[in-house]
């Protein structure tokens, strides 16, 4: 037992056939396995209920109360919103962890072609269009921060694609804001809901539409950003703060 | 004025103050200890403020955003959560302290706000009663344990990271797909509401089964542990001792809500099962924790021996037996956390963590061993500490239920432990060849060390308080009279 | 039975599927890219089923779980792969180091 070896980069010499005979075994045998387990799980599967004792009830009833008539954003917002404060966490988390990996990795750069510089420039217009489109319409159809955020970051990775990169200004501080803002907007509207009596994101009714909105606004910015830097894969180098 | 205090919600702020805490140390990196040591003292008083809650009024409901289950989450904390918030708060302290010295800038301004993160998810976690978001928060401290692994560069910790993550995510999918199965079972995700409408079924074997795969995997028990010493051993020290003193506690955590509430313990079968991992657990991971000749794999090694006792709760499953698992988890967090500190002390000291070339480290770091050895002294299980009293407890409950030889296991880990307590401690008299390349280990890394040590200590002189503190909500009541 | 069902059981098959992909395949893309197939099992399978009262609006609930479940799998697999290709520049290939065996 010897993990903190230094890694061996001999490739692996041509298998014997007593090896080649071992893995195919193995795969057999896990195969095999694998096989028992997706028979359990479905055999779990069909001896469910056949109509479902769900909470569309529930949901439908208490729609009115939350700000919102789309259910599905009634319950990512209002419902169930603590879980997406969480969530939030984990993509400003998955982003960190990137950033604490290293700088920028070096690239070649990237001339785009006329095509591909023509069509960016007018997607991206476009897309934010969108995003902000299915942001609104979010509150009483399929549509929300989510679906936004993620039309936004494909906006950022179009732009990315086409060589450009955020100047240095931007990447110190204002960045840094942009990332945590749906984070952080979450994080104070719970705050001021339990300062003021309340109980965590226990919305008032006559306030559950702006505060829902307001959340979902500061968060599409926060996981369009998030999820195009995230592609860049890494630190971007400017120092902080400059 | 106490009134005013049981007033404030102080679960939601014991989750939103990290948070809070995070957002801040990433915003200003260059203010990152300051800002990270405050929001540490700030979590260790609201803690202390919840407890205080707790302990007047009795467990405490929270339904967030005043829906309740099913249709909204609800938080719950009893004596089981408080008692893991407050090691969670007390170990953190130390580990906050620790961290102010040891990190340098460049390093430091990734650690706080992943650390932050890391005690969000941990408090979220201890006080959820929502198995959904009990997933979210599993996922928020198994990407920060992640990144804090890796925070050390080089192929060990990135390797080791790597494979962890692979880990943690495969062990979070198995929860989610039963997650779902419940949900599909009984239209809900709250805990309590599912232990009421809990009746066997075939998705419900099912569920237990993924579920407990996926938290045996994430907590690490033999022969699932493969991940852990590696990502253990190469993180950076005060990472180690996270890693080792609360996050595979977490899963360990989960496990124990799920079978005493949502799958009752009538499957002795199963449970004699998991108690024979534990004991494998205590007597390979003893073993191999003797073989090795690096401190901090060692170190690591001994934690899967030590998750191995919490597993022979299990079979027992006595009150008495809970407590005494619990117990043996609380003063391992302080012991291992004081361990991988002294550690890093010697590992900054001398620039390795070699054995045999210890060098007279006890005439250098007196502190550190020190540290270290009191910690070996609850890790071993003597008297007086708190490692004793949880193998104490866990003897007695193997006595009362007729099952004597789990109490064999108890002693053989215990003299596996102590073998190679001693055997670190020998070689820290003992003059080596090649003589330290010294540097001076800033004080506060050393006091944090012994005061962490000093915890496990104590544990074994006030045991009143804590086991008390088991009995709020009576967590263990489902499991017979012991 | 109705053809929920089905999908649900289609859910499985890629749970399982990917398990397969994740043991076998020494590559850590693979891998990753395993753990992915194996997510989208779950998460198709935690929609399916909210849909099995025919005739009634599918339960929003399981689809909130879902889209939660998909930023979650987004930002692991995001860290996945920055970590994949920093072992990759430190060891100089993307697999993780053989299993020594115990």
């Amino acid at each position: 037992m010897q993990q903190s070896q230094p890694l061996k980069k001999t490739i692996n010499p041509k298998p014997m056939t007593e090896g080649v005979k071992k893995q195919l075994l193995f795969r057999l045998l896990l195969v095999a396995l694998l096989s028992l387990l997706a028979t359990g799980l479905g055999y779990a599967v069909l001896s469910l209920p056949s109509s479902a004792p769900g909470l569309s009830e529930l949901v439908a009833e208490n729609l009115e109360t939350s700000g919102v008539s789309n259910p599905v954003t009634a319950v990512l917002l209002n419902f169930r919103a603590y879980d997406t404060l969480l969530e939030l966490g984990v993509l400003l988390l998955a982003l960190l962890g990137v950033w604490s990996f290293g700088a920028v990795p070096e690239r070649r750069e990237s001339f785009p072609g006329p095509v591909l510089d023509t069509l960016s420039r007018l997607l991206v217009p476009l897309l934010i269009l969108v995003a902000g489109y299915l942001l609104w319409v979010g509150a009483h159809a399929p549509g929300g921060a989510f679906q936004a955020g993620s039309v936004l970051g494909a906006a950022g990775v179009l732009l990315l694609l086409a060589g450009w990169r955020p100047g240095a200004r931007f990447v110190g501080l204002p960045l840094r804001i942009t990332l945590v803002a749906g984070l952080g907007v979450f994080v104070i509207v719970s705050a001021v809901l339990i300062l003021v009596g309340g109980r965590l994101l226990e919305y008032p009714p006559s306030f559950a539409a702006t505060l829902i909105l307001l959340i979902e606004a500061a968060a599409t910015l926060s996981i369009g950003i998030t999820l195009a830097a995230l592609f860049i894969g890494g630190r971007p180098e400017a120092g902080p703060n400059n | 004025m106490p009134a005013l205090i049981f007033d404030i919600h102080w679960q939601a702020i014991v989750i939103l103050l990290p948070l809070a805490g995070a957002i801040a140390c990433f915003l200003w990196p260059q203010r990152g200890v300051q800002l990270g040591l405050i929001s540490a003292l700030g979590i260790v008083a609201c803690v202390a403020a919840l407890g205080w809650q707790v302990l007047e009024l009795g467990a405490q409901r929270y339904a967030v955003g005043g829906w309740g289950a099913p249709l909204g989450i609800d938080l719950y904390a009893d004596g089981l959560s408080l008692l893991m918030l407050i090691v969670t708060a007390v170990v953190g302290l130390g580990i906050s302290v620790y961290s102010s010295g040891y990190f340098n800038q460049d390093r430091a301004r990734h650690f706080w706000p992943l650390w932050m993160f890391l005690w969000a998810a941990l408090n979220a976690l201890f006080l959820s009663a929502d198995i959904f978001n009990l997933y979210v928060s599993l996922e928020l401290m198994g990407l920060a344990a992640v990144a804090l692994v890796a925070l050390t560069k080089g192929a060990d910790a990135l390797t080791g990271a790597m494979r962890y993550l692979l880990v943690s995510l495969l062990g979070s999918l198995f929860f989610l797909l039963g997650v779902a199965l419940l949900y599909h079972s009984f239209g809900s995700v709250d805990i309590a509401l599912l232990a009421e409408r809990m009746e066997p079924s075939p998705a419900v074997w099912a569920a237990m089964g993924l579920m407990s795969a996926g938290l045996l995997l994430k907590t690490a028990l033999f022969p699932l542990h493969f991940w852990l010493p590696p990502a253990h051993a190469s993180a950076p020290a005060p990472v180690s001792a996270l890693m080792s003193a609360l996050v595979v506690k977490a899963s360990f955590y989960i496990l124990l809500r799920l079978w005493l509430e949502i799958f009752p313990l009538t499957n002795a079968a199963l449970a004699q099962f998991l108690g024979l991992l534990g004991a494998a657990a205590v007597l390979w991971g003893g073993l191999q924790a003797l073989r090795q000749t690096r401190l901090k794999l060692l170190i690591a090694y001994s934690t899967v021996a030590q998750i191995g006792y919490l597993f022979l709760a299990f079979p027992l499953a006595s009150i008495i037996g809970w407590k005494g698992a619990l117990y043996i988890l609380l003063s391992h967090a302080a012991a291992k956390a004081a361990m991988f500190m002294a550690a890093g002390n010697i590992l900054h000291f001398g620039g390795h963590d070699r054995i045999a070339d210890l060098d007279r480290v006890v005439q250098r770091l007196p502190l550190s061993i020190t540290a270290f050895a009191l910690a070996g002294v609850s890790i071993m299980g003597l008297p007086p500490s708190g490692g004793f009293i949880g193998k104490w407890l866990l003897l007695e409950a193997a006595i009362r239920s007729a099952q004597w030889w789990w109490g064999i296991i108890l002693i053989l880990g215990g003299l596996l432990s102590a073998a190679w307590v001693f055997k670190v401690i020998g070689y820290a008299f003992t003059p080596a060849e090649v003589p330290h390349e010294a540097r001076v280990v800033p004080a506060t890394m050393e006091w944090a060390a012994l005061a962490m040590a000093l915890v496990a200590i104590l544990l074994g002189l006030f045991t009143s308080w804590p086991l008390a503190l088991m009995d709020i909500g009576l967590p263990f009541a489902g499991e017979g009279d012991g | 039975m109705s053809h929920v069902f089905l999908y649900a059981l289609v859910g499985v098959g890629l749970f399982t599927l990917g398990l397969y992909a994740l043991i076998v395949h020494p590559h850590l893309l693979r891998k990753i890219l395993a753990i992915n197939v194996m997510g989208s099992g779950v998460f198709l399978m935690l929609v399916a089923l909210g849909r099995r009262t025919p005739g009634t609006l599918p339960d929003p609930v399981p689809h909130a779980m879902a889209i939660t479940g998909i930023v979650v799998a987004i930002s692991a697999t995001a860290l996945a792969l920055a970590l994949m290709l920093r072992v990759q520049v430190e060891t100089g290939r993307a697999e993780l180091p053989e299993e020594p065996l115990e």
